[in-house]
């Protein structure tokens, strides 16, 4: 399980998180949903200890990330598969050394590790890709490999950053069923940071909604459709014309 | 004092301590021996093998000018085998380690820099961080390794080129034959005169890569500031030279 307690985190004076608190449970897919700038992403690297939180905690599995000393967040993070938003592919290996690179680290052989890579390769349906690099893929397909890299070392989690930003909505459905099929496959937890609607309602178990640094509403995709809170309404139904209501409740929150 | 003179005072020490923590990470990983020796290899090849066309063609036009020179100063008043003893002493002590240092401080310093600066902004250094590798242990020991290895190889090869580009000059050029520079070569040549220079290379080695690596996982946002950090590198690598190039005189002559 994954819970967030409290956490604050400010970049100089721009308070990002403001007292975010949320669990994710075990096995279920919780997307975070939001305002570009809101703290998603942010609030992502602190699962994996690539932020550290200025006040509260992060925890998983019962271990709080930023206590853990080097050898504990290693060990950590080989249980978390991280799909990056912009793919952050190594662009000097191929596709296959992209995908080898984390297995060789859990000490696999290369026959397992060869086995595993086309098993993640395969699921994404990018069978023939092994041999090529980044820069000769479009940008689903780079995702697709992340996504690939993410699922090959086997994590009981994957965060998502982004997963359908910037592709086409034939694409984004794709890399939507991925997700699904992952987690159905493989039994993993996954967070998913979206402002992405559509996707959000396919993949998610829950969804959460951050604003202003801290969780707004949290629920299931049926409860946030039905929400009647103005700011998750001027959200989901993308309208701006809703501002003077939602300062008014930005002000009360 | 007024708070003009602390706030650049407060930068200058912020700075080195960040130099300080930079490097104490970089020995700490060290110890990591499962991550480092399999990329130094290939660095070695990269900083190294890489830059003797460089180093030979800089060393190359020195010692054919050094020659020329050598014999215009001395002409009517010196004999003119001491050609070979200038050539030799100066392309040995000094230009051939600080003109080498120079133009890789340009080379390799860029090149580390602008690498790693990329990896940053593209998350690639964020991504081998999920797959719980040590950064440092990655990505800065193999390459400041390789180029304390390898710069006093390829110092000693632009070394015997300069010497033997000024040897090429005062025999055809000038009216000196092969004994006569061979004997000015000799006149007050000491063993130190060679590991002198190799000593000073492997400083300049290791102050370089130091620099490029802390000037690219520096940088955190942007194309524009990949390339500002990559003229860091260059300029600070080169100050570092001329500043050791004297150390190592006030120390060793």
């Amino acid at each position: 399980m994954i819970a967030f307690r409290d956490v604050h985190k400010a970049f100089g004076s721009l308070q990002i998180l403001r007292g975010l608190s949320f669990e994710v449970r075990n096995g279920e897919t919780l997307v975070l949903l939001g305002y570009s700038g809101t703290g998603k992403s942010v609030a992502l690297k602190h699962i994996v200890g690539l932020l550290t939180p200025d006040a509260g905690e992060v925890e998983v599995d019962g271990q709080v990330v930023h206590q853990l000393d080097r050898k504990g967040l290693a060990a950590l993070r080989s249980t978390i598969g991280y799909v990056f938003q912009f793919s952050a592919l190594f662009d000097s290996m191929s596709v296959y050394d992209n995908l080898a690179l984390g297995l060789r680290r859990q000490g696999m052989s290369e026959r397992d590790i060869a086995e595993r890579a086309e098993e993640a390769l395969a699921l994404v349906q990018l069978d023939d890709a092994a041999g090529q690099f980044p820069s000769e893929l479009s940008g689903g397909m780079r995702k697709r490999v992340g996504l690939a890299r993410a699922i090959a070392l086997r994590p009981r989690y994957i965060l998502y950053d982004e997963p359908t930003t910037g592709l086409d909505p034939v694409t984004s459905a794709v890399i939507d069923q991925l997700i699904v099929r992952t987690r159905q496959k493989y039994g993993v937890t996954s967070v998913v940071v979206t402002h992405d609607l559509r996707s959000a309602y396919t993949v998610g178990d829950r969804i959460a909604m951050l604003y202003q640094g801290r969780i707004r509403q949290i629920g299931t995709v049926d409860e946030i459709q039905k929400s009647h809170d103005p700011i998750v309404r001027q959200f989901i139904e993308g309208r701006p014309e809703l501002a003077a209501e939602v300062d008014a409740a930005g002000a009360g929150a | 004092m007024p708070r003009v003179l602390l706030r650049p005072l407060h930068r200058w020490f912020g700075g080195v301590g960040h130099v300080a923590a930079f490097i104490q990470d970089a020995v700490r990983a060290l110890r990591d021996v499962r991550t480092w020796p399999a990329q130094t290899g290939h660095q070695m090849r990269r900083i190294g093998s890489d830059s003797v066309p460089i180093a030979v063609f800089v060393s190359g036009f020195t010692g054919i000018v050094l020659a020329l020179q050598a014999s215009y100063t001395f002409t009517g008043a010196v004999p003119l085998y001491f050609v070979g003893t200038l050539v030799g002493k100066t392309i040995m002590l000094e230009l051939g380690p600080v003109l080498t240092g120079l133009a890789l401080a340009g080379r390799v310093g860029a090149n580390i820099a602008a690498e790693l600066g990329t990896m940053r902004v593209t998350e690639q250094v964020d991504a081998l961080e999920t797959l719980a590798f040590d950064p440092p242990a990655y990505l800065v020991v193999p390459r400041v390794l390789a180029a304390t290895v390898m710069f006093p190889f390829v110092v000693a090869l632009a070394t015997a080129t300069g010497l033997f580009t000024g040897y090429v000059t005062a025999v055809n050029l000038l009216d000196l034959s092969t004994v006569e520079f061979v004997r000015g070569l000799r006149l007050f040549y000491q063993f130190k005169d060679i590991w002198y220079g190799l000593v000073k290379a492997m400083s300049f080695g290791l102050a370089i890569a130091i620099i490029g690596c802390y000037c690219g996982l520096g940088v955190r946002r942007g194309a524009a500031e990949v390339g500002a950090a990559t003229t860091r590198a260059v300029v600070r690598g080169s100050q570092a030279v001329i500043v050791l190039d004297a150390v190592w005189a006030v120390l060793l002559l």
